[in-house]
């Protein structure tokens, strides 16, 4: 593998956990935390409302997608890389 | 059956169970011992993952922190799931790629130096250690209440069973156990979990059922607890009660913790491959959510069931509590152990339970005569043991959930006591001190460090600091401050040098340690406190258990002004950087 090949695929590896992280982080501490009362006034449900659900359910279904939708794309990107595993 | 019957076949079986893989994958070389010889499937692995995991913390502790505090202990429901994507994302396929057995001999190696090494050897067992403690005092609980014995008699006999099991696995026994232990623990909590969700809301979803209305009247659940709990001055459960800024913090402390605890890292050594670790993860954290998106249901239907049975009728009526001498079974059960106290504080042979730190709520409730808080202690790690038997499940539920929270503890105790026996005898005695010791010894060593830890553990589980739950709490602080950044710049920056990753590591583990000591004691200690622990006293509202966040930028900063005034990153180390950025030649790495 040369040179170039090896920061493009470290880059496109970079731009991925990026957007993935930045979900993480709008999903817990926005939607859960910070913006919860919002949520919770715009859906309410169950006596709460979504940003409860989404500090005490939501964000933890969000994690899970975000690791399989990581270990998915980076099989993808190690493919067109050549660096993937035999 | 009776119950205590029951209980001894449950808990029995699983134990023979165990106690027979443990045997059957008795390890015979370091190699197995450390990581299980690399041959572990990814689901295999997720799912011991999932049972190092979720200790007594997780099955006892939670729940119960979730009865108490509602909305706030989100912190942790969130907290220790979202660790796992950083884990995946950031360490796991990487670490996995370098193909080593521990964690300080990745930072040693990736920071060419033996100080890197050994200074990640004492983050490693100050952390694992506090983490320990947690445990041990979960094993108390409840070996103490299903034995019907003391706490500290519970303490010693789980102490003793641990150390058996422990030492003879290693991370190959150790592995297949947890399989079987994650098998028993899910089933303990979620059986349970169905029934009271189905009593309480119709729904056999606990997930469902938390946001269910009730089947009683028709009002949402949480409405219906949110009422119970104010009208006897309790907070309201589903505000929020701390503040926002030290909730980011500890959340974030979790979180990146999650990440940096070796129990966890070193499960993702012993697959085949680094696509494998990324998968692993995902595994991980399905079974892991299996518990934790139940947990929110099974705290909010225990809180509501508890206050329940204390106040049976109407609030202020003199009938309206529970006559202390027709208290159901569990309540006799659990004050014999001394987690649960009542006193008759007005002589009336009522029980009644009302948050009397409320001025407001405690005046009104003295004209009906009620002299104070007569529930003196519930230990909130009694709730999902207790559980079962407040909502009369049948005895055969009860059983099993003791054989659960068993499972928990003991899996993670043993996942714990493998990481710093193998940090100890793998990096301070083979790597460091005596390199020459053959294989042979190095495994002798491994066994008697384990035996050290659980001492040292048993001490401290006799004098617990706090609840398991927020002990546990400190050993992630103390992991976020000092693993999960060390380990971040080892692969993220290939400038990062030895000096900085050394006085990054010191700076943010003894930071974080003194902010904990002073409001918690030196060594945990009580007397030694340098303030009263109080949101008040706090440096800008931040908790010590939230604290590790902070110790963590410490850290970060620290690690880059000294890399800026010292020698660069040799050639060999870039290149070695850059080789375990890609997945191919895994395989290799491998045959070490």
């Amino acid at each position: 593998m040369s040179d170039h090949d090896g920061q493009g695929y470290w880059a496109a590896n970079i731009r991925l956990v990026t957007w993935l992280l930045v979900v993480w982080a709008i999903c817990s501490y926005g939607f859960g935390i910070l913006l919860r009362d919002q949520l919770d006034a715009m859906v309410p449900f169950g006596g709460v409302g979504l940003g409860f659900w989404f500090a005490q359910q939501g964000s933890i279904y969000v994690f899970l997608a975000l690791i399989i939708i990581y270990s998915k794309k980076m099989a993808q990107i190690d493919a067109d890389f050549g660096v993937h595993e035999d | 059956m009776d119950l205590s019957t029951l209980t001894y076949i449950f808990v029995g079986g699983s134990f023979a169970l165990y106690f027979g893989i443990a045997i059957w994958a008795k390890a015979g070389s370091t190699g197995e011992f450390y990581a299980a010889g690399r041959g572990v499937h990814p689901v295999a692995n997720g799912m011991a993952t999932a049972a190092d995991w979720m200790s007594a913390a997780s099955f006892l502790s939670m729940a119960g922190l979730i009865a108490f505090t509602g909305y706030d202990a989100s912190i942790f429901l969130m907290g220790w799931t979202g660790g796992y994507v950083l884990l995946a994302l950031l360490l796991a396929p990487y670490l996995r790629k370098f193909g080593k057995f521990t964690v300080p001999e990745f930072v040693g190696d990736r920071f060419y130096s033996t100080t890197a090494r050994v200074v990640a050897v004492g983050c490693l067992i100050v952390a694992s250690v506090t983490y320990v403690i947690g445990q041990v005092k979960g094993i108390g609980v409840a070996f103490g209440r299903f034995l019907e014995v003391s706490y500290e008699m519970g303490l010693l006999i789980g102490m003793i069973t641990v150390a058996f099991y422990a030492v003879l696995g290693g991370m190959k026994g150790v592995t297949y156990t947890q399989i079987a232990q994650y098998c028993v623990l899910i089933c303990a909590y979620t059986v349970p979990a169905v029934f009271i969700s189905l009593n309480l809301t119709g729904s056999p979803l606990p997930q469902i059922g938390l946001f269910a209305n009730t089947v009683a009247d028709g009002t949402p659940m949480l409405t219906k607890l949110n009422q119970v709990v104010m009208d006897l001055g309790f907070s309201e459960y589903t505000a929020l009660k701390g503040g926002t800024v030290n909730m980011i913090f500890y959340t974030f402390s979790l979180m990146i913790g999650t990440a940096g605890l070796p129990h966890v890292i070193i499960r993702f050594f012993t697959v085949p491959k680094v696509r494998d670790a990324r998968a692993s993860a995902g595994w991980a954290l399905v079974f892991i959510a299996l518990l934790y998106t139940t947990a929110p249901a099974v705290g909010a239907m225990a809180r509501l069931n508890l206050m329940n049975a204390i106040q049976v009728g109407e609030i202020g009526s003199p009938e309206g509590n529970l006559v202390y001498d027709e208290r159901p079974q569990w309540f006799k059960n659990w004050e014999a152990t001394g987690l649960l106290k009542f006193e008759d504080k007005n002589g009336d042979g009522r029980i009644q339970y009302y948050d009397d730190k409320n001025k407001e709520f405690a005046a009104k409730a003295a004209e009906w005569g009620w002299k104070g808080n007569e529930m003196v202690k519930v230990d909130r790690d009694i709730m999902v043991l207790a559980n079962p038997e407040v909502a009369q499940l049948p005895n055969w539920v009860i059983a099993l959930v003791a054989a659960g929270g068993l499972a928990a503890a003991l899996s993670t105790a043993a996942g714990l006591l493998l990481a710093i026996s193998s940090a100890i005898s793998h990096d301070l005695l083979k790597s460091t001190f005596k390199p020459d010791i053959s294989e042979k010894q190095e495994l002798m060593w491994a066994r008697v460090s384990m035996i050290g830890a659980i001492v040292v553990a048993g001490y401290f589980g006799l004098n617990p600091p706090g609840f398991a739950a927020q002990t546990v709490a400190l050993a992630f602080g103390l992991a976020a401050s000092s693993i999960f950044p060390v380990l971040m710049m080892g692969i993220f920056s290939k400038k990062m040098n030895n000096t900085g990753a050394v006085a990054g590591m010191l700076a943010g583990i003894i930071s974080t340690l003194l902010y904990i000591f002073a409001y918690k004691g030196f060594f945990f200690i009580s007397g030694t406190e340098l303030l009263a622990n109080t949101p008040a006293n706090h440096l800008f509202g931040i908790s010590p258990e939230a604290f590790g966040t902070v110790g963590a930028i410490i850290n970060f900063t620290v690690a880059f002004i000294f890399m800026k005034m010292s020698a660069p990153v040799p050639a060999e180390i870039e290149a070695m950087v850059e080789d375990i950025r890609i997945p191919k030649g895994a395989g290799a790495a491998q045959d070490h």
